[in-house]
């Protein structure tokens, strides 16, 4: 295969990475809730992208522009209702680390089985943009290119706003010291909201991006809510453009095994690399190690 | 008449009335069927598809006629339906079934999604001498299966069949020189991918076959792009992928989007299944893949109807109509024994020549012999083209 089609191939599915770990990134990173379920709001993105196409013929585009609020205003409820309890009786970062984990997994299945009862639980597929594109000499699928602009701009989205604006140095300070964020005037409570809505917002754009070439079923969250942790995990915590260049590495990883060494083995080089990452840097590739 | 006849009479009215009474009690209230199968997880979709529609339409069909039809208690009694989740854990399917077989006590326990479900299941049905109708199931060792395992019965065959009829159609499109020598050949890297392959690649060398590109992908792959440019690159007259439903439509659309095509493009579990239609629409147009159905058999265009009317989706058109087919077999052995005894139903399943909406269907060592093994999407149909030797099979299309 042509070098270029190697290096096409190798960005699409390290932007794909990229992409779903973005959101989970806010959530986990920012608002500090680890959220198993992070793959069923992708899979419930997906599943609304499929039927607004199929049933109204709305463009995946234009289910993003309107689902977006949809998801924002969804997991800003989620986090209140079920999360903001969790946080004001957990005492410290790692115990509610633990009752995040029981909670979101019970919420996996709570919306598997919403689904499942909605929907069904046959595959479900359309076809949106698998147009031929060339791109650096190699053809691409349009709908692929999507993911991978996307997870580019929602990357630089998350960064800009994190680097940049008052709220999102907030939000960082709440990432790297939640008990004393308060101290400086911060309203921890009400910006995790936000942190872990927006997440959920990403998660949205994700599971609309993705809908238009993957089969889509009840059960295909918990392959993303995986990945989404390997490389945020790798990126260090908090960290977007650690993820976005963990998901990337992780994906050239993958590309270069399958072509050079076998095929059956990209499961097995991609958790290699992350071992390897996580023996050498505990804290991610850009993560700060933390006291 | 004297008093003694009268008496006698009297008597006889009073024993057989007696025996109808005795008979009803002893009917039961309703025949407790139950199943086990991947309701949620991995091999949801696969089992959504094709098995649990049909066994919820039949269930319907069955009770709007009043019941299945025993004659030992001279009646029709309903169907209840036991239906339980394994989550697409071969373990947990294991003790499930057992379960319902001991402690559930039901009285027939219709077959699992796969092939690796069913044969792990297997030996439970045949410990306690339940027939086990495993229509989904391809494997190689079916024939000495079916001697070790009396009460189970296979309808797909097996992946050497699957390689023949494949092998045996692109030999006669050679010879109509509609196609040249180059073979494809990709598999999915898990037990189904790995079945076919072997198989196939001795036919097409048999065959006089030149197998320009060859490789394997994992199952939970995310991109096929490289494999498909790689098999482009090799100008291939045909492209074969024993594929699972996931990654087969990723190949058809990725083969698309590159401009790849083949004279004959064929993929495996997935080209059958309405969500193929439903994703390519006029696209599907010329695929070939595993499967195919007669829609001519009288009562198939009914039973098509019925499953878009009572389950909300069409069949798929391989495994579909022959899981319907099998529970009329199921359904005809028990009027034919006439009670709920599973040693007779067996035999009768084994032995007795059924009607149904695949065809009349005789099973020969406890096997379907005949059977399509490819089909082709022809005018928004997915016909059956192989074995060509198969009733009202239709020839490929190939320009």
């Amino acid at each position: 295969m042509a070098f270029a089609d190697l290096i096409m191939t190798a960005l699409l599915s390290g932007g794909l990475y990229a992409l779903v770990s973005v959101g989970l990134n806010l959530q986990y990173g920012v608002a500090r809730i680890l959220d198993l379920a992070y793959g069923e709001l992708m899979m419930l993105a997906a599943f609304g992208t499929f039927w607004a196409f199929t049933l109204a013929g709305l463009s995946p585009l234009l289910t993003l522009v309107l689902g977006a609020p949809v998801a924002f205003a969804f997991n800003l409820l989620l986090f209140r209702l079920v999360f903001r309890p969790l946080v004001r009786r957990s005492r410290d970062r790692a115990s509610l680390e633990v009752n995040a984990i029981l909670s979101t997994f019970g919420l996996v299945f709570l919306l598997q089985g919403a689904a499942l009862a909605l929907w069904g639980g046959s595959d479900r597929a359309y076809s949106y943009l698998a147009e031929p594109v060339t791109v650096l000499g190699s053809v691409t699928a349009a709908n692929r290119l999507l993911a991978l602009a996307g997870a580019l701009v929602t990357a630089a989205a998350a960064y800009l706003v994190l680097r940049f604006t008052r709220t999102g140095r907030a939000l960082r300070a709440i990432a790297s010291n939640a008990a004393s964020a308060p101290l400086v005037g911060i309203d921890v409570e009400r910006l995790s909201g936000w942190a872990f809505a927006a997440g959920g917002l990403l998660a949205g754009v994700a599971g609309v991006l993705v809908s238009s070439f993957i089969n889509i079923n009840p059960a295909i969250g918990t392959e993303y809510t995986m990945k989404a942790l390997i490389v945020v995990t790798m990126g260090g915590i908090g960290n977007v453009l650690g993820g976005l260049l963990a998901g990337l590495a992780l994906g050239f990883a993958e590309t270069m095994g399958a072509a050079f060494i076998d095929p059956g083995l990209v499961t097995a080089i991609a958790f290699a690399l992350f071992i390897l990452v996580l023996v050498l840097r505990p804290e991610g590739l850009l993560g700060r190690r933390r006291r | 008449m004297n008093v003694r006849s009268m008496l006698r009479l009297a008597a006889a009215a009073v024993l057989s009335l007696a025996a109808t009474i005795a008979a009803a009690q002893d009917a039961p209230e309703k025949i407790r069927i139950g199943y086990v199968a991947s309701l949620s997880g991995p091999l949801a979709p696969g089992t959504l598809t094709t098995t649990v529609p049909n066994y919820r339409l039949w269930v319907k069909d069955v009770n709007d006629r009043g019941g299945l039809m025993l004659s030992k208690y001279g009646k029709r009694i309903p169907v209840e339906l036991i239906e339980l989740d394994d989550r697409s854990n071969i373990e947990d399917a294991v003790r499930l079934t057992e379960r319902l077989m001991t402690s559930e006590k039901v009285d027939l326990v219709l077959a699992p999604w796969g092939t690796g479900t069913n044969l792990a299941v297997a030996p439970v049905y045949h410990k306690h001498g339940y027939p086990l109708l495993a229509v989904t199931a391809v494997n190689e060792k079916i024939p000495e299966l079916t001697k070790r395992w009396k009460d189970v019965f296979f309808y797909l065959g097996m992946p050497s069949e699957a390689s023949k009829a494949l092998v045996d159609m692109l030999s006669a499109l050679r010879q109509q020189g509609k196609i040249g020598d180059k073979v494809a050949l990709l598999a999915v890297a898990q037990q189904f991918g790995a079945e076919l392959i072997g198989p196939a690649k001795e036919a097409l060398a048999a065959g006089g076959f030149d197998i320009v590109y060859e490789a394997s992908y994992p199952v939970d792959v995310k991109d096929l792009t490289p494999q498909i440019k790689a098999a482009q690159a090799a100008a291939p007259d045909t492209f074969i992928a024993f594929s699972y439903p996931r990654d087969t439509l990723m190949l058809v659309e990725t083969a698309q989007v590159n401009g790849f095509r083949p004279k004959v493009f064929y993929t495996a579990v997935g080209t059958a299944f309405p969500v193929f239609k439903q994703k390519f629409g006029d696209k599907a147009e010329g695929i070939f893949g595993i499967g195919g159905w007669d829609p001519t058999v009288p009562g198939a265009q009914d039973y098509f109807k019925r499953h878009v009317a009572v389950t909300g989706q069409e069949p798929d058109r391989w495994a579909s109509p022959l899981t319907y087919a099998s529970l009329q077999m199921l359904e005809q052995a028990i009027e034919k024994v006439g009670e709920i005894d599973r040693e007779k139903i067996s035999a009768s399943l084994g032995s007795d020549t059924f009607q149904t909406i695949a065809g009349p269907i005789r099973l020969e060592n406890n096997r379907l012999v005949k059977q399509w093994w490819v089909g082709q999407w022809q005018g928004g149909e997915f016909k059956g083209v192989a074995p060509a030797d198969m009733p009202n099979a239709v020839p490929p299309v190939v320009d």
